[in-house]
């Protein structure tokens, strides 16, 4: 999932400032899943504002609330066609992506996001996710013992451990585990260690320019369900 | 033919002196060419470190220009952490052609236990590809197989870890460098001499020449320091207790007593091919360390 934390509210007030009336617009998906943007914190967000605001002085403002499914996809974003109407401008509580759809989905009317988008992980415990994929397109978790080293070393290596891990940590952050001690100690007990041995070329940064773009050949069947 | 004095001396079979010299923070290189002219003659090479410990300075390539030109044997270091494949070839490319032939090939510390921490960190390569970069140079080819007009010759050189407290996934790293065309290793700083022995014994069977690397302390708070902040350093509780128990004042002259011990000690058991000291910041003091461990008029 898409790991993401809500800006801080002083930085949403002056960020929408200019506009009168304001469209909260929450993600039912990745965002309420890591607490960022689902329908809860959009309610919350919009007592902070409001509160923000009564104490701040600055204008009148008025806040719409709404929640879609998945703000990734345009199908979801119909459903605010109206409101979208009503409304000066919308913050959105969707990941980067969200933002964007939004915008390319309304293109008459201002997006602005209310959350910095952090990374694709995993809820490691109740409040914690941990990064687990870069999305660098060219996956080599079978040589690594299903441990990523290029999110989870600091330095993206492939082919070992550099000098600067102590105690099984990272020389970036004591609190951060070598991502390089994980996959020897995996490998050893899988009994690969033959797969850290091997020598890795540099990596294909062309599989990797930006903005990535996968057309899927369709399979044309008889009868197959597409739902 | 030896690409360089300084490989011509790695298979000479003398006990090897290297040291290295920190670049300043600053376009100001007097301080920088005087530690230069003190120490060419008594080493065998060397080293300007590459932004050591990511903190930005003056570079290593200008610094080597500057020991060429002072009649020096110099080491480039290079890094991965600050330029990507093609600014290393180009960087090599120019060392080459300006005389610098022995480049230490290193992965680089990570961006954040420096001055720029909101630096982009690159690692476009790691360590071990670097040197094989390098050595597809040597063979007339860039990385993707271009065809060089000109193709430069190197001693490579790398770093090993014999006292990282979970040494294995670093011997596997040392014999990948090894096999991707390292011809001498610079460990890093030895506190234990039996670690030091446990990697020679390991070690040995290899065709590649170590330097035990040698640093200097100046106090016990120091060491303790490093041992919180610098990557790749773990300074033993018995080096840190010496520190302490020298009087006020006085602590760097047992840093000095404690590095030539090592010295002497590596030098009569006759465990590795040569030391490289790294004085951080202590430059002047290499001499002394070099007369306390009975090696002035060892050199030239």
């Amino acid at each position: 999932m898409i790991v993401a934390e809500q800006k801080p509210v002083e930085e949403i007030r002056q960020v929408i400032s200019p506009y009168e009336k304001v469209l909260l617009l929450g993600c039912g998906t990745c965002m309420t899943v890591c607490g960022a943007g689902g329908e809860q914190d959009v309610s919350f967000l919009h007592s902070a504002l409001r509160l923000a605001l009564t104490r701040g002085g600055g204008g009148s403002h008025s806040f719409l609330e709404y929640t879609v499914k998945r703000q990734c996809d345009f199908e979801f974003l119909d459903l605010i066609k109206d409101k979208v109407k009503e409304v000066d401008a919308i913050l959105s509580l969707g990941c980067g992506i969200g933002v964007q759809v939004v915008a390319e989905r309304f293109p008459d009317i201002l997006v602005l996001p209310g959350i910095n988008t952090s990374f694709m992980g995993m809820a490691k415990e109740w409040g914690v996710w941990d990064e687990r994929c870069a999305a660098c397109g060219d996956c080599r978790l079978a040589e690594t013992a299903g441990i990523c080293p290029i999110t989870r070393c600091t330095k993206g290596m492939l082919n070992g451990p550099c000098a600067g891990t102590k105690n099984g940590k990272c020389e970036a952050n004591k609190e951060m585990d070598c991502a390089w001690v994980l996959i020897y100690k995996r490998l050893e007990r899988l009994q690969q260690l033959d797969k850290i041995r091997r020598y890795y070329p540099p990596r294909n940064f062309r599989v990797i320019p930006r903005p990535r773009r996968i057309v899927k050949k369709a399979e044309i069947t008889t009868g197959g369900n597409n739902a | 033919m030896p690409n360089s004095l300084f490989e011509e001396k790695l298979n000479s079979g003398e006990f090897l002196v290297t040291t290295e010299i920190g670049p300043p923070k600053g376009a100001d290189v007097s301080e920088m060419i005087h530690h230069i002219d003190m120490l060419k003659d008594k080493v065998d090479a060397i080293n300007v470190t590459d932004h050591q410990s990511s903190v930005m300075r003056f570079p290593s390539l200008g610094g080597c220009l500057l020991v060429k030109e002072r009649g020096g044997e110099p080491i480039l270091q290079v890094t991965c952490r600050d330029r990507n494949r093609l600014a290393i070839q180009a960087d090599l490319l120019l060392a080459y052609s300006r005389g610098i032939r022995n480049v230490l090939c290193l992965t680089g510390d990570s961006v954040d236990v420096g001055d720029h921490k909101e630096a982009k960190p690159v690692f476009d390569l790691d360590s071990v590809q670097l040197l094989k970069l390098a050595r597809t140079l040597e063979s007339g080819r860039d990385l993707t197989g271009n065809e060089l007009k000109g193709a430069p010759q190197f001693c490579l050189g790398a770093s090993v870890h014999p006292e990282a407290d979970f040494i294995e996934p670093q011997l596997v790293k040392f014999e990948k460098k090894v096999a991707a065309g390292a011809q001498f290793f610079q460990t890093q700083g030895i506190f234990d001499i039996a670690s030091l022995r446990r990697f020679m014994q390991y070690a040995s069977q290899f065709p590649v020449k170590i330097l035990a690397g040698i640093i200097v302390l100046a106090s016990a708070k120091m060491a303790r320091y490093m041992n919180d902040n610098v990557p790749g350093i773990i300074v033993s509780q018995a080096v840190i207790d010496e520190l302490a128990s020298a009087e006020k004042g006085k602590g760097l002259q047992k840093g000095i007593e404690i590095a030539a011990r090592l010295i002497k000690t590596i030098r009569e058991e006759n465990l590795c091919c040569g030391v490289h000291i790294m004085a951080v910041g202590n430059e002047k003091v290499v001499p002394d360390i070099l007369e306390a461990a009975q090696l002035v008029g060892v050199h030239r």
